[in-house]
């Protein structure tokens, strides 16, 4: 049975977030020949909505308020539901970020319905999609199927490849129009995370560092080199027990849970908290002076060295091959 | 103030998972609170002790979450509430959800604190679903409470950056690493906290048919992920090593 699929796109600094059009690839299968409908959350954003057309969306609603200018729950479940309400769909997809995992909680329950969360696979079955999710941070996957309803998941980025961009796509735009009431919750202030471009959960490639760094001041090593790669910074829990960085940037169990195609751990032990974290990286490099360290374990390539000699002369290997 | 927490036992983070029969084994496993809802009972306690009030930690499961909340009680929560769940089918966030939110329904709150997710399911949808049926706020994520009046200000780790909100109460929260360190449990704490009280409840006790519970998603399956194998460890003078390993990321992982 063709369905019709909600994708709730998601616009960060002026931007699509890669996991809104990853979602849509993930909808235009589930929706099995049916409709992929992007729905756009904001204020002045129109001029970006042809882009869901382009990744593959059949059409978009757009959803303006000044109301809308930055995340609230109460904003954006007010113009999800006036959506949901109109469209009657089948599924709902969202990415697995921090406003998915925010928004789409409370909507499961304000709709009754199930929500299979951090979605990193998915198979339709005849009428049924079954969708796989890490738990036990990757220690472990389970498939799991929404029993009956809509079908409701979030997706964790980087894992679903989005569609090659059409601009020769067209499809319409069409504006919805909802009161949002009151908000509840007033966002005062947004402090900007300025030490990393790229957003771990999304960066392709990442260099994370442990205890052996020795010290916050080295993580600049860790950076030059996530620079030249394009990539971003991440950290053992150790390092950040240790204070050498913000736990925002700890990878592990307790932390980020993070699949990139290229992961290069740095004076990292591998503990099993950590691994859990970040095992499922495509491509895993070690870098540690101990021959014996765990990480040597699960990675692909290792280099047993001292980090503050190596670091470096990776650093001006890659720029040599990437320029 | 009235506060709660809501927090799960979950198995250690050093364990292994081994899988039999469809099922996580859990024989001979360690069990601890879910350590992000560690956080939740640590700022309960420290919103108490600035505020005044009582902090009850709840918790959805099986009676060996006696334990737990025994941990909680000894941290220095003042009560603590047991709800079994164990007859209900295909058990996931949405049963979890109902069974709070009965229980929530008579009580009177002025904070609810929760982990920002659990490190076994890894959903982190208990929190939201909750704060939604009893409407009332919610915050998810966040790295520090500071409560004046009805009103709160908090700071909410968004993927790194940081919002300030304020928001006013009755409010639920989800704790984020950061937001505090947990204190150890006192030997005299411990001590106490077996003396505190812990109410066991089911669903009869809260009016709730099995049906109305049930969850709306069923695993079909579950597996490990395929063993790593060790690869290759590097050999000869560190620059040619570093050379090696860039030519081999290049044309044989192809992923620069």
């Amino acid at each position: 049975m063709s369905k019709k699929v909600l994708v709730i796109s998601e616009i960060r600094d002026g931007e699509f977030r890669n996991v809104s059009f990853e979602a849509i690839a993930a909808a235009k299968q589930i929706s099995n020949g049916g409709e992929v409908v992007g729905v756009v959350i904001g204020n002045h954003v129109g001029d970006l909505s042809k882009q869901l057309i382009y990744f593959g969306a059949d059409r978009v609603l757009l959803v303006e308020s000044d109301k809308l200018e930055k995340y609230t729950p109460s904003g954006f479940a007010q113009a999800v539901q006036t959506v949901v309400e109109q469209e009657d769909p089948d599924g709902i997809l969202i990415g697995h970020t921090a406003i998915g995992r925010d928004l789409a909680p409370k909507l499961a329950a304000r709709m009754n319905s199930g929500l299979v969360s951090d979605a990193i696979a998915f198979e339709v079955v005849g009428d049924e999609v079954l969708f796989t999710r890490p738990i036990y941070s990757g220690k472990a996957f389970e498939k799991v199927v929404v029993k009956d309803g809509i079908v409701f998941a979030t997706i964790r980025p980087n894992n679903i490849a989005s569609l090659e961009k059409d601009e020769t796509r067209s499809g319409n735009v069409q504006t919805v129009d909802v009161e949002i009431k009151d908000l509840q919750t007033v966002i005062k202030e947004v402090v900007k995370n300025t030490t990393s471009g790229v957003d771990l959960s999304e960066a392709s490639v990442i260099v994370a560092g442990g205890r052996g760094l020795k010290n916050g001041d080295n993580f600049k090593l860790l950076e030059d080199l996530a620079t030249v790669l394009g990539g971003a910074v991440g950290a053992s829990r150790g390092a950040c027990d240790a204070d050498y960085c913000d736990y925002a940037l700890q990878i592990g169990q307790t932390g980020k849970v993070v699949t990139p195609d290229l992961y290069i751990a740095v004076g990292i032990s591998g503990a099993i908290q950590h691994v859990a974290g970040m095992s499922n990286s495509k491509v895993i490099v070690a870098i540690n002076k101990d021959p014996e360290a765990e990480i040597f374990q699960i990675a692909d390539y290792g280099i047993v060295g001292d980090l503050f000699d190596v670091v470096p002369k990776l650093t001006e290997e890659f720029k040599k091959v990437l320029v | 103030m009235n506060i709660y927490v809501i927090l799960k036992r979950t198995f250690d983070t050093e364990e292994k998972i081994q899988i039999e029969d469809g099922k996580i084994l859990e024989d001979g496993a360690e069990f601890i609170i879910n350590p992000y809802d560690e956080y939740a009972v640590e700022e309960a306690i420290q919103l108490r002790e600035e505020h005044g009030g009582e902090v009850t930690v709840v918790t959805v499961g099986n009676d060996e979450g006696e334990k737990e909340l025994r941990t909680a009680l000894a941290m220095g929560a003042d009560k603590a509430v047991l709800i079994e769940d164990e007859d209900v089918e295909d058990g996931d966030a949405f049963s979890t959800q109902a069974i709070l939110a009965a229980y929530f329904k008579e009580q009177e709150v002025d904070i609810i604190l929760g982990g920002n997710v659990a490190v076994d399911g890894g959903s982190g949808q208990v929190g939201p679903r909750l704060a939604e049926k009893l409407d009332i706020n919610h915050v998810t994520s966040v790295i520090k409470i500071e409560i004046q009046n009805d009103k709160a200000v908090v700071e909410k780790d968004v993927e790194g950056d940081k919002e300030l909100i304020e928001v006013s109460l009755p409010l639920l929260v989800t704790a984020q690493q950061g937001l505090n360190e947990p204190r150890y449990p006192s030997l005299p704490g411990i001590m106490k906290a077996k003396k505190k009280p812990l109410d066991t409840l089911d669903l009869d006790d809260l009016d709730l048919d099995e049906e109305d519970v049930e969850g709306k998603t069923k695993t079909v399956d579950l597996y490990l992920p395929p063993e790593k194998e060790a690869g290759k460890i590097l050999e000869g003078e560190i620059d040619d090593q570093v050379k090696e390993l860039v030519s081999l990321l290049k044309t044989e992982a192809k992923v620069i």
